[in-house]
């Protein structure tokens, strides 16, 4: 797919506000969304946004960040950095869908997991690592469109299954540019020659064999976006939902086997 | 009259006198502990290399561990190297020095060992290999070896030290997170015993996969353990965080350790453990 834009000028436009939201996604996407909330361990962490759906009338769990877009709902959901009750609340509808053998379907947008004190005290490793040990093994389908930023484990622990799409702008990296440029060369002003380096463009990635697809993505048109996901997940769910557990599973281990 | 001069008193007096002693004594004799503040002289430290006073267990090489740990020892996938994947600047001599210094072709050594009678695959990772980071053979020797000890029937221990994910590998380097994660839900599957022993540091990627993925998981006394650095964490917050929010001590009353165990204890902690897991009239790995 041709992307004329340098690996900065993604960046810049993963994490622009001009960006698809996910409350648009979902409206556009499916159908009857019901919400549903909590960790069940005591906490609803509103980074996360889970419930069930309808996709071209069939049922599903969709699970996604969500950045917010008022400053108060931003502060709220940590712009879309999610705490350990994030991945819990992921993993317990993850299960769940596998319980109703319904298809899981994630949408990523997130600078990273939270790394926040109380993340940290609330086992922020431990929920990520949960979702890899369990969601790997998960006996449903498992589809994830990264649209914005994909921040490393954070996001990894959302894109762990069995087919993963990026739209044209976004980014999918072991650490932000930023960081990357401050641990290497002691600068993170040279954020821009760190993004080069790293190639976390969806192009690069889907030539290191790190994801399935590219999609086309226009910043002013969000529903000709959304239809362009629509036809990719449709004909995805349909190749996947046929599969047996045993080889959707033995499928998924060598997606990462690889590597 | 002045009573008390404090820059008198016998005590700061022998401060000052100190300091000027410190001087003649050659470097490296005498070694602070940088959790306790204790200073050891360097041969106290021992094989262990444990601070005889709150326990702390200094970084080592993942040899020396071995050298202490096990009664027996045949390693594994010791001739796998790194491609390079992003074909990285100055990465191979980084590489190079760090095989050099280690002895070891990436950050753990892996192997199938005993102690006593109970047989268990084995990898200590290193952390004066890159900082123990994760990288693309890390990974791979690592799912190799949950991958051989569900094909063998064998326990698995694991002892992390790891910065994260390593950057110089990009993708490839987080993809190992979930690559090692799919093994040791093979090996879990399996109904096989997973104990994973934290030690300073284990941070970042490793945390977030199999650091906190064992059956049973112990650390080492004031190891670091978390998944977010410091630096970042305090930007976050815009304020410092307290010293001790990533050790083990920490980790444990939060309830995501079982239990902290002493170096001069381990052995016989690990050997009582696997024996809890062994089936009934048969050894490991049979």
């Amino acid at each position: 797919m041709a992307n004329s834009k340098t690996p900065a000028q993604v960046v810049a436009a993963a994490r622009s506000q001009a960006k698809i939201t996910t409350p648009e996604l979902i409206e556009h996407l499916f159908d009857d969304f019901f919400e549903l909330h909590g960790d069940r361990q005591g906490a609803d962490d509103p980074a996360i946004v889970g419930g069930l759906a309808r996709f071209c009338g069939r049922p599903l769990t969709v699970v996604a960040t969500d950045k917010g877009k008022t400053p108060k709902q931003r502060v709220a959901k940590h712009f879309g950095s999610p705490e350990p009750a994030g991945y819990r609340k992921l993993l317990r509808l993850a299960k769940q869908a596998e319980k109703f053998g319904r298809p899981l379907v994630t949408f990523v947008n997130t600078a990273g997991a939270y790394p926040g004190r109380s993340a940290e005290e609330q086992g922020q490793g431990e929920a990520i690592a949960r979702c890899l040990l369990e969601l790997g093994r998960l006996k449903v389908p498992m589809i994830t469109f990264i649209f914005g930023e994909g921040g490393s484990g954070g996001a990894l622990a959302m894109a762990c299954g069995d087919r993963v799409y990026m739209l044209e702008d976004s980014m999918y990296s072991v650490l932000s540019p930023e960081g990357f440029a401050s641990i290497l060369w002691k600068d993170s002003q040279r954020a821009d020659e760190a993004a080069k380096v790293m190639q976390l463009t969806p192009n690069a990635l889907l030539e290191h064999g790190a994801i399935e697809g590219v999609i086309a993505e226009d910043e002013n048109d969000h529903l000709s976006t959304i239809e362009a996901i629509r036809t990719v997940l449709k004909r995805d769910l349909e190749l996947l939902t046929k599969k047996d557990p045993t080889a959707l599973l033995a499928e998924r281990y060598e997606r990462f086997r690889k590597f | 009259m002045k009573l008390f001069d404090e820059a008198n008193t016998v005590q700061n007096k022998q401060v000052k006198a100190n300091k000027a002693a410190e001087k003649k004594v050659p470097a490296g004799l005498w070694v602070a502990c940088p959790k306790c503040g204790y200073e050891i002289f360097h041969q106290d430290l021992g094989p262990l290399q444990e601070c005889p006073k709150c326990f702390y267990g200094f970084r080592i090489k993942a040899k020396k561990r071995l050298s202490w740990l096990v009664d027996e020892f045949v390693p594994w996938d010791e001739d796998l190297v790194t491609d390079d994947p992003l074909a990285f600047p100055e990465y191979a001599e980084k590489l190079a020095k760090a095989q050099k210094s280690t002895e070891l072709n990436d950050s753990v050594l892996t192997g199938l060992a005993q102690i006593a009678d109970q047989k268990f695959a084995l990898g200590i990772m290193d952390p004066y290999f890159i900082m123990g980071s994760l990288g693309k053979v890390t990974g791979e020797k690592l799912t190799r070896l949950f991958e051989r000890a569900t094909k063998e029937k064998l326990p698995v221990v694991v002892f992390t030290a790891s910065g994260g994910a390593r950057m110089q590998e990009g993708i490839h380097a987080l993809m190992q997170m979930a690559k090692v994660s799919n093994a040791v839900a093979k090996h879990s599957e399996a109904g096989l015993l997973y104990i994973a022993v934290l030690t300073d540091p284990t941070t970042g990627g490793v945390t977030a996969s199999f650091g906190m993925q064992g059956d049973l998981i112990l650390a080492e006394p004031h190891a670091l353990v978390g998944f977010a650095g410091k630096r970042v964490i305090e930007q976050t917050m815009h304020q410092r965080i307290p010293a001790n929010l990533q050790s083990a001590e920490t980790v444990l009353k939060n309830g995501f350790i079982d239990a902290i165990v002493k170096r001069q204890d381990q052995k016989q902690t690990l050997a009582q453990l696997l024996r809890f897991h062994q089936k009934e009239g048969e050894a490991n790995g049979k």
